[in-house]
């Protein structure tokens, strides 16, 4: 589904990626950890196209299509979807009508009718209980005024809604309370499915106690050191990503 | 053949001696000629005078607009273009700054109200109406102001006995069409409601021919007695290459409320001025606004309020949309004068500038002679926000889709604040329609 070869990348003219390879097949979750700066939230970004992220080289196949020819927008038509580390708050822009837009402009670009307003409600409906999402932030304007977790959580409801081929979620877990963190996790996990690829962005093991990842990978200094299952995720919990540097310097 | 004139002074003044001429038992014979004097010793401002420095009125200046020429006639089917849908209200239409009853829908009104032409009151000589003129014009009127006293011939004049609402909003529709040479006109609107009298006042100015290179200079005057409410609109839109000079001047005494929403969505060079005296406890003023130019238009909103005795209110909110090589001016002043404790009074002014030649002049003016108030005020000039074209992209929004999305939602927020349904519809449509990607943001709204 996904297969990266050799990515570099730029912000700002400072390299943050510097050779990832990652191969990802339908229906795999993977986990990218490392520490602060390791360069995370930026394979996350460069991803979903944000313009001033820049690939210097390398390549990014999604289902055989090179991503870095495509805008966010047919990327997001494409099937990939990021859930925002920072959910980001425009007033003036109705939540479900950005929504509906969003699913629509989807179904357009595959060729699909789009959904009148009563199969879209019910669709809505139906998700917004994975999340458990309160009714009322449906029509307020996009995340405004919603605390931290109804935010990750709205980000989450939205990836239900779209049914993408790729999710990223960065650093979803950051700044949820365990049971925040038990829901949105319950609802990623009501997402799982064997088209369906996940990668999750985060910092602490904490998520991956309630998303149980097939591969887990450790992300310093820009390149991938060190991968594994999820064993290695507990084992960066008891010991730090130190050893796992050492590890890498060494070889 | 007649003598090539070049000075706009020495122009005035003999459109001034053709009028004259063809005026009898005017009712206004000593103001015009002392108005017209006064205009004459400053002529029309230079980019010199602090209120104008940022507008520059040489466009106006090199014109020699002719002031008597008659309007061609327009058709039914142009003025329905530009009314409000299915508004139910009191309407008087003019074109070219002259009423035409044909055109207009004033209907019955109840007793104590009274809507007319102005050129009906000023012919009725048991009207009075020409010993009330300029009861709310304060001393900070300009140049402009000056010519509209001398050359009024039109306009309205809008009466409420004390205690009575008017059932249905009063609309005025300017109707700018193009002449065979520019033209000017001068219209004044007189509103005065009595104590604990209510009405909305809608004044809509549509350029109907983007060739029409005329000159609409309006004044509006307001007096609102102890607990009067005035809604009042002003829309100036259409009208690619006209010139809008305006001005609203009120005079507000114990409890009254004006709420003002001037939106300036068209014409070449568009300038509104809006003065309120706050004169008496409890009086309280609104003013929103949003300017929406692109290309080479130019729009400025000069506002001064003047809170002269403790306890009263203003709230001030402005935004505008650039784009192009357009060019916006905000002056927002607040004087506080000595003695008005309590005054409230709060200004924001924000702009979105959506390419790098428009260019924006905002300056909030405080001048506080008080020490117990509470005054705030803030100016922002910014860009789309990237962070959030970049969240809404990701969600599928095209990119231009996403830019006007963001825009509307911007504009949106001051038209939001319009409570009349038909007109707020019919705002959000003009604002819409001056938007790439129209069709798909109309999802959203």
């Amino acid at each position: 589904m996904l297969s990266i070869k050799n990515l570099h990348a730029q912000v700002d003219d400072t390299d943050i990626l510097k050779g990832v390879d990652l191969e990802i097949k339908p229906g795999e979750i993977h986990a990218i950890m490392g520490p602060n700066g390791s360069g995370k939230s930026t394979l996350a970004n460069v991803l979903a196209g944000r313009d001033d992220y820049t690939v210097t080289a390398g390549e990014i196949l999604f289902e055989g299509q090179n991503l870095a020819d495509m805008a966010p927008e047919e990327r997001a038509c494409a099937g990939l979807f990021l859930a925002f580390q920072y959910p980001v708050e425009i007033p003036g822009v109705n939540n479900i009508y950005l929504l509906k837009a969003a699913l629509n402009a989807i179904r357009k670009s595959r060729g699909e009718d789009a959904l009148d307003a009563v199969e879209f409600m019910k669709l809505v409906r139906e998700r917004m209980k994975l999340v458990k999402l309160n009714e009322d932030l449906l029509n307020r304007s996009v995340n405004e005024g919603f605390s931290g977790g109804e935010k990750k959580r709205n980000e989450i409801f939205q990836m239900a809604v779209l049914e993408p081929k790729l999710a990223i979620l960065d650093e979803t877990d950051s700044g949820l309370d365990i049971d925040a963190l038990k829901i949105v996790a319950e609802g990623v996990n009501a997402m799982r499915s064997p088209e369906r690829s996940m990668i999750l962005v985060t910092h602490y093991q904490r998520l991956l106690d309630y998303i149980k990842p097939d591969h887990v990978h450790v992300l310093a200094d820009g390149k991938i050191i060190k991968s594994g299952d999820e064993q290695l995720a507990k084992e960066l919990e008891e010991r730090g990503y130190e050893w796992v540097k050492q590890e890498a310097a060494a070889a | 053949m007649n003598a090539v004139v070049n000075n706009p002074v020495e122009h005035f003044q003999s459109e001034y001696a053709r009028l004259i001429g063809e005026l009898d038992n005017d009712p206004l014979r000593d103001e015009r000629k002392a108005a017209l004097e006064r205009f004459a010793a400053t002529g029309l401002p230079t980019k010199k005078v602090e209120a104008w420095k940022y507008t520059d009125v040489q466009p106006i200046a090199k014109r020699h607009f002719n002031t008597t020429q008659a309007a061609p006639p327009i058709d039914v089917g142009q003025v329905d273009a530009v009314r409000f849908g299915d508004l139910d209200c009191h309407e008087l239409v003019f074109v070219n700054g002259r009423f035409n009853a044909q055109l207009s829908r004033l209907g019955d009104t109840a007793s104590g109200i009274s809507i007319r032409s102005l050129a009906a009151a000023l012919a009725d000589s048991d009207s009075g109406i020409g010993a009330r003129l300029g009861h709310c014009l304060g001393e900070n009127t300009h140049a402009f102001t000056e010519l509209n006293t001398a050359f009024l011939q039109d306009g309205a004049v809008i009466e409420v006995a004390r205690g009575v609402q008017v059932d249905k909003p009063i609309v005025l529709l300017y109707l700018d069409t193009a002449t065979d040479t520019p033209t000017a006109c001068h219209p004044r609107t007189f509103v005065s409601l009595g104590e604990n009298a209510a009405a909305t006042l809608v004044e809509s100015f549509a350029g109907l021919d983007d060739s029409s290179e005329n000159l609409t200079n309006q004044v509006t005057e307001i007096d609102l007695a102890d607990n009067a409410r005035l809604d009042h609109y002003k829309i100036v839109q259409g009208g690619g290459k006209n010139f809008h000079i305006g001005s609203i001047n009120a005079r507000q005494a114990r409890d009254s409320r004006l709420e003002s929403h001037s939106l300036a969505l068209g014409g070449n060079l568009t300038r509104t001025d809006i003065n309120t005296r706050l004169e008496a406890e409890g009086a309280t003023v609104i003013l929103n606004g949003l300017y929406m130019v692109d290309g080479k238009q130019h729009v400025d909103h000069h506002t001064r309020v003047d809170h002269l005795v403790p306890h009263t209110n203003s709230v001030e909110t402005y935004r505008g949309v650039l784009n192009g090589n357009s060019r916006a001016v905000f002056n927002g002043k607040v004087y506080v004068h000595r003695d008005a404790q309590k005054t409230d009074a709060q200004q924001s002014n924000a702009n979105l500038l959506l390419s790098k030649t428009a260019e924006v002049d905002t300056k909030p003016e405080l001048e506080i002679y008080a020490d117990d108030v509470k005054c705030s005020h803030g100016a922002t000039v910014g860009q789309l926000d990237e962070d959030a074209l970049f969240y809404l992209r990701s969600r599928a929004i095209d990119e231009s889709t996403a830019g006007s999305l963001l825009t509307y939602a911007f504009a949106s927020e001051v038209v939001a604040q319009i409570k009349l349904a038909p007109i707020r519809e019919r705002l959000e449509h003009i604002v819409l329609d001056k938007l790439p990607q129209t069709e798909q943001i109309g999802e959203f709204v």
